[in-house]
């Protein structure tokens, strides 16, 4: 078996969680992987909480199932942390990566005893000021593959910037922040 | 060259009909294929294909609007799940009686009630009496793979019946994954042009079909209805020979993985067979001779080659994603252990239900049945062979 990455999205209905996840799936199956990226569906509504998941290998994926032990879990809306046991199964060698303005070792204690790598990302301020309104998932992005190896930081902007150039093609506008929102996010992620 | 893509199961089967560019489709949306007609509609707005879209009131339309349509000569296709299905019920019976070689998407789903969107096998199981050929597919490329060969397996001469391809709602229809779709040409030249032999709109050969048909024929055409699934076995084995040379991608009537040696094994449909290999590789690689077969064509189905492949099985689970209600075991279970009778006795023979409603099936569940088959193995007692994996009792 080739390296297997697994992610699990935490996030309300709404936030662009099962987009995300989708967009990381894209950008790793643009660098050759093998990708799957699937939410798991439940009533749909604005704010109920939602999961999505990721698997990226070198490797043709067989398996179909939910993902129980993920390397990576992303938590796109900080109140979950108290609704849902999001470190649940979490390996130690993997992270945990939380949008929210406060730093990691704030975050740590309400994480159950999880001792591997707590990252935390302010997606929230950086989308208001990139792209002008609360759009977590774009830097949640960024911050993701800069938390993790699944593909090389430059080869993933370079085929962001094309993805969004194809998907706002009427909106040229929109591409600059959306780009400026995950390279910010690259940089400032914390807890690496 | 295949042109390696990356897309969720209802949009390979979107593509695969923009690129087949039928005569007509008829359908109504139902969770989870909803996105099948969806997409398609958009296709047909953008004038990517010259198909009629006829947008109905109920799958029972669709399915009669279908029947009307195939009827007049026109290729024709469909999608619908669970409900959508059990509405078309009637009608699915009347196309494959009036052998029009139609193809329908079922996207798996829990048939109600309870109300219930997610996956098991409840569906498509219920309607295997009815007459259609019917294709299990593990992954979106297998989806796309059998479509473009039900078509042709569909419209063959000595065949001329519906044929139904099946995929695991949400599991495989809402995932997206890897995929190589061949070009738009290709496409064309292996599904080639539907030439009808006999149709309402020749007006040189009037004809009528679908009439009252008394003791004194019918029985004699259920016969011929039967006799077509029998030239489907050898029709299905050609098709998919053809469809290899193009693609490399080999298709049977089931798949063996590393079944030849397998001393324990199980036979699974749709996509928990992708997890269940997974477990098959892990078991291998501890020195454990398991094993594998995933029924791809249910109807025909392929009892004399499934008592063959399995004959030097000591333990074997037949997993069932339906419940048939009869207190003795699952649809798939009543297959298998029906084909071997006879033909592959004295192995020991379990039937599980797993997966019901959408009940997520990891690869621990798949690893409690082989630990079940090999204790049997072990100790030659087989306990109770109707069992359930995954479920709160």
């Amino acid at each position: 078996m080739g390296k297997l990455i697994e992610i699990r999205w935490h996030g309300r209905g709404g936030q662009g969680t099962k987009t995300a996840a989708l967009l990381l799936a894209d950008a790793a199956f643009n660098t050759g992987k093998y990708i799957q990226g699937f939410p798991e569906y439940g009533p749909e509504r604005m704010g109920a909480p939602i999961t999505a998941y990721n698997r990226i290998s070198d490797e043709r994926i067989k398996t179909h199932s939910n993902i129980y032990e993920p390397d990576y879990v992303v938590v796109v809306d900080e109140s979950l942390i108290s609704a849902i046991d999001v470190t649940s199964g979490l390996k130690e060698t993997g992270a945990i990566i939380i949008n929210t303005e406060k730093k990691p070792e704030e975050l740590r204690r309400h994480l159950k005893g999880y001792k591997g790598k707590v990252c935390t990302i302010d997606a929230r301020r950086i989308s208001e000021e990139t792209i002008g309104r609360n759009f977590p998932n774009t830097p949640m992005l960024g911050a993701v593959v800069a938390v993790s190896s699944i593909m090389e930081p430059q080869k993933f902007l370079e085929d962001m910037k094309e993805s969004f150039a194809h998907k706002f093609k009427t909106k040229p506008e929109i591409i600059e922040g959306n780009m400026k929102a995950i390279e910010r996010a690259m940089q400032e992620v914390q807890g690496i | 060259m295949s042109i390696r893509e990356r897309l969720s199961g209802n949009e390979a089967v979107a593509v695969a009909m923009r690129q087949i560019n039928p005569d007509v489709v008829a359908a109504f949306p139902i969770t989870p294929s909803t996105e099948i007609p969806q997409y398609f509609s958009q296709f047909v707005a953008n004038g990517q294909v010259q198909t009629e879209f006829v947008a109905v009131e109920s799958e029972h339309s669709a399915m009669s609007t279908c029947i009307g349509a195939q009827a007049a000569g026109a290729r024709t296709m469909t999608a619908t799940s669970a409900n959508g299905l059990a509405l078309m019920w009637e009608m699915l019976y009347i196309a494959s009686a009036m052998k029009l070689p139609m193809t329908l998407s079922c996207v798996n789903r829990a048939l109600s009630g309870p109300i219930n969107i997610h996956n098991d096998h409840s569906d498509s199981m219920g309607a295997r009496d009815s007459g259609w050929i019917q294709l299990y597919s593990e992954t979106n490329q297998e989806v796309y793979d059998n479509l473009l060969q039900a078509v042709r397996i569909a419209e063959h001469k000595d065949v001329q019946l519906p044929v139904m391809v099946c995929q695991d709602g949400f599991i495989t229809s809402h995932a997206v994954e890897n995929i190589e779709l061949l070009e738009d040409d290709k496409v064309r030249e292996f599904v080639g042009e539907y030439k009808p032999e006999h149709y309402l709109l020749n007006h040189r050969e009037p004809i009528a079909m679908g009439p009252l048909d008394l003791p004194a024929h019918c029985f004699e055409h259920k016969r011929e209805q039967v006799q077509s699934m029998f030239n489907a076995k050898k029709v299905i084995l050609e098709v998919a020979k053809e469809f290899e040379k193009l693609t490399g991608r080999k298709y049977e009537y089931f798949e063996k993985y590393s079944l030849d040696d397998a001393e324990i094994a199980i036979v699974i449909i749709n996509s928990s067979a992708g997890t269940a290999k997974t477990v098959v590789d892990k078991l291998r690689d501890n020195g454990i001779k398991a094993g594998l077969l995933k029924i791809r064509m249910f109807r025909p189905f392929p009892a004399d080659e499934i008592a063959e492949a399995l004959k030097n099985v000591k333990a074997l689970a037949v997993m069932d994603k339906a419940e048939s209600f009869s207190a003795a075991g699952g649809p798939v279970g009543a297959e298998v252990k029906s084909a071997l009778y006879g033909k592959a006795d004295g192995i020991k023979v379990l039937n599980y239900i797993y997966g019901l409603g959408g009940r997520d099936v990891r690869a621990e569940d798949i690893e409690e049945v082989f630990d079940s088959l090999l204790k049997i193995t072990k100790t030659g007692q087989i306990g109770e062979i109707y069992r359930y994996i995954g479920v709160r009792e």
